[in-house]
């Protein structure tokens, strides 16, 4: 079932306050909901929360046989799924749009961009590599589960250590936690998604980290992918209104501060769990 | 307190037995049987009873709606049927609202709502296995009392919880806001809030208000809501 379009007074009160640059959660226009993040016992498990929208991403390794074609690369798979639990708009089975619209973004975000070094990943050329198979589920969708993916994903393969592992000639030793401390992932960059909404009044200011009222009132989104050196990894606009060059760029500059803003807070906090760990060498 | 699970027996007994939502009294064959045949919970929740055990209920805090009769609901049109129109009141079936159950509807002269349209309703009919019926006007009167299209303002979701709280004139919520500003308000059962202000500012004021008071979600108490309400820009 397609949600039914949200009732004529809640769209004309929207409208109206967008006008006046109010938001509904007391955010200003410009304003990203503070993320949270809770990690689990695992390393690589964490969920994140952005307001009301929360999302749970797990990174597990396997040790695989690599692809005939890239014998010195790991490989990296994302799964995820939008299940009813996330909202009962959505159901179980054929992958719905918005399903669609996540699986490859978050293939864009956080593969293509080539943050996470895949030569590192290889254990035995042609032999043996690590998998990376990451899976994202929503838990709760009040808007914006795009960004919420994206960060908690990312988050996780910071999160994440593989256990270390001993070649010698053909033998491939791996070492439990206990016995040598796992290893970070080798990480080139940390890419940060930011999802704008656009609305169809022309004097109505686009709105970051769009609510889900908003975000189904909108006439269009912009998702941007960036890097706190402000490299821009992903640019996303499928439709939506007709946007200027300049109001684009200044969109692109309003996320990089937001970005590194994001990129300190994601620091912050793994750090605080990593001393909290104490993992312990004898 | 005590909490209940689905399928659990619930010591209800009396002469005059009113079971609420969230109850059920087992059929049984015989008249004789009837009065003392158990009583079990259909909902989790906390078991509630009025001070003469006469009547009985079950208070949770699900955040999907179930309906019962004589609720006070407030939905979305979803489009037309026949006669009536279908209603979204965020149950898992849509409900249908006849033409006619409108004060002062004839066949004739029927109320104009478009797709999208708010109303305030009361649920008629909610039987299991049927879909669930409105109706804008009380059956006996035939008048209004208070039903109709809702026309401007905002609409709300919060948890079942938070508008039975609303709905409870002791509940300081209301009052508290009614005393800094002019303000409508209709509380659906099924967790929708109609508000409606002057001013956008204080309709959101409210939404945020709502929104930390809710025990689903920040259940804030008076004293933090008076400083919450201090902050905010009114």
């Amino acid at each position: 079932m397609r949600p039914p379009s949200p009732s004529i007074p809640e769209k004309k009160f929207l409208y109206d306050a967008l006008k006046q640059s109010l938001r509904l959660d007391g955010r200003d226009m410009l304003d990203l909901r503070t993320p949270t993040f809770t990690f689990g016992p695992e390393l690589g498990w964490v969920e994140c929360a952005m307001g009301k929208t929360r999302v749970i991403a797990q990174l597990d390794a396997k040790m695989v046989k690599p692809l005939p074609e890239r014998p010195f690369e790991g490989i990296i798979t994302i799964h995820s799924e939008i299940s009813p639990m996330a909202s009962p708009d959505y159901e179980p089975g054929r992958p719905s749009e918005e399903e669609v619209t996540l699986t490859r973004m978050l293939d864009k975000v956080l593969r293509r961009s080539d943050a996470i070094d895949k030569e590192s990943l290889c254990i035995l050329a042609g032999q043996r590599v690590w998998q990376l198979r990451l899976t994202v589920h929503v838990l709760a969708d009040a808007g914006n589960i795009l960004d919420c993916s994206c960060l908690a994903g990312i988050v996780a393969f910071k999160h994440f250590r593989k256990p270390e592992v001993e070649v010698i000639g053909d033998e491939v030793i791996v070492h439990s936690p206990s016995e040598r401390a796992p290893i970070s992932l080798a990480i080139h960059h940390t890419p940060f998604c930011v999802t704008f909404a656009f609305f169809q009044d022309a004097l109505t200011r686009p709105v970051v980290d769009p609510s889900l009222l908003e975000q189904r009132l909108s006439a269009g989104l912009m998702s941007i992918a960036m890097n706190a050196q402000r490299e821009i990894c992903v640019l996303h606009k499928a439709g939506g209104v007709p946007t200027a060059p300049e109001e684009i760029l200044r969109l692109i500059n309003v996320t990089s501060i937001l970005v590194k803003d994001l990129d300190k807070r994601v620091e912050a906090r793994l750090l605080e769990d990593w001393e909290g760990r104490k993992v312990e060498v004898r | 307190m005590s909490i209940v699970l689905p399928g659990e027996q619930v010591p209800a007994q009396h002469v005059n037995l009113k079971l609420g939502p969230g109850l059920l009294q087992l059929s049984s064959e015989t008249q004789q049987q009837a009065k003392s045949a158990p009583v079990i919970a259909t909902r989790s929740g906390v078991l509630n009873h009025s001070a003469n055990k006469s009547k009985w209920w079950v208070e949770g805090n699900s955040r999907r709606y179930v309906p019962a009769p004589q609720e006070s609901v407030i939905g979305v049109i979803t489009g037309r049927s026949g006669e009536g129109w279908r209603v979204d009141i965020g149950a898992a079936h849509p409900a249908s609202l006849d033409g006619l159950a409108f004060e002062g509807a004839t066949k004739r002269n029927k109320p104009s709502l478009k797709v999208g349209s708010l109303i305030y309703a009361r649920v008629s009919l909610a039987h299991k296995d049927m879909e669930p019926e409105l109706e804008c006007f009380d059956a006996q009167t035939h008048k209004a009392d208070g039903f109709g299209e809702l026309k401007d303002g905002f609409v709300l979701q919060c948890s079942l919880q938070m508008s039975r709280l609303l709905l409870d004139p002791k509940h300081f919520l209301l009052p508290l806001l009614g005393s800094r500003f002019p303000l409508e308000a209709a509380v659906g059962i099924n967790g929708k809030v109609w508000v409606s202000t002057k001013e956008t500012k204080h309709t959101i004021a409210i939404v945020r208000c709502i929104e930390v008071v809710d025990p689903d979600g920040g259940g804030m108490d008076e004293t933090n809501v008076k400083k919450f309400l201090s902050k905010l820009d009114i």
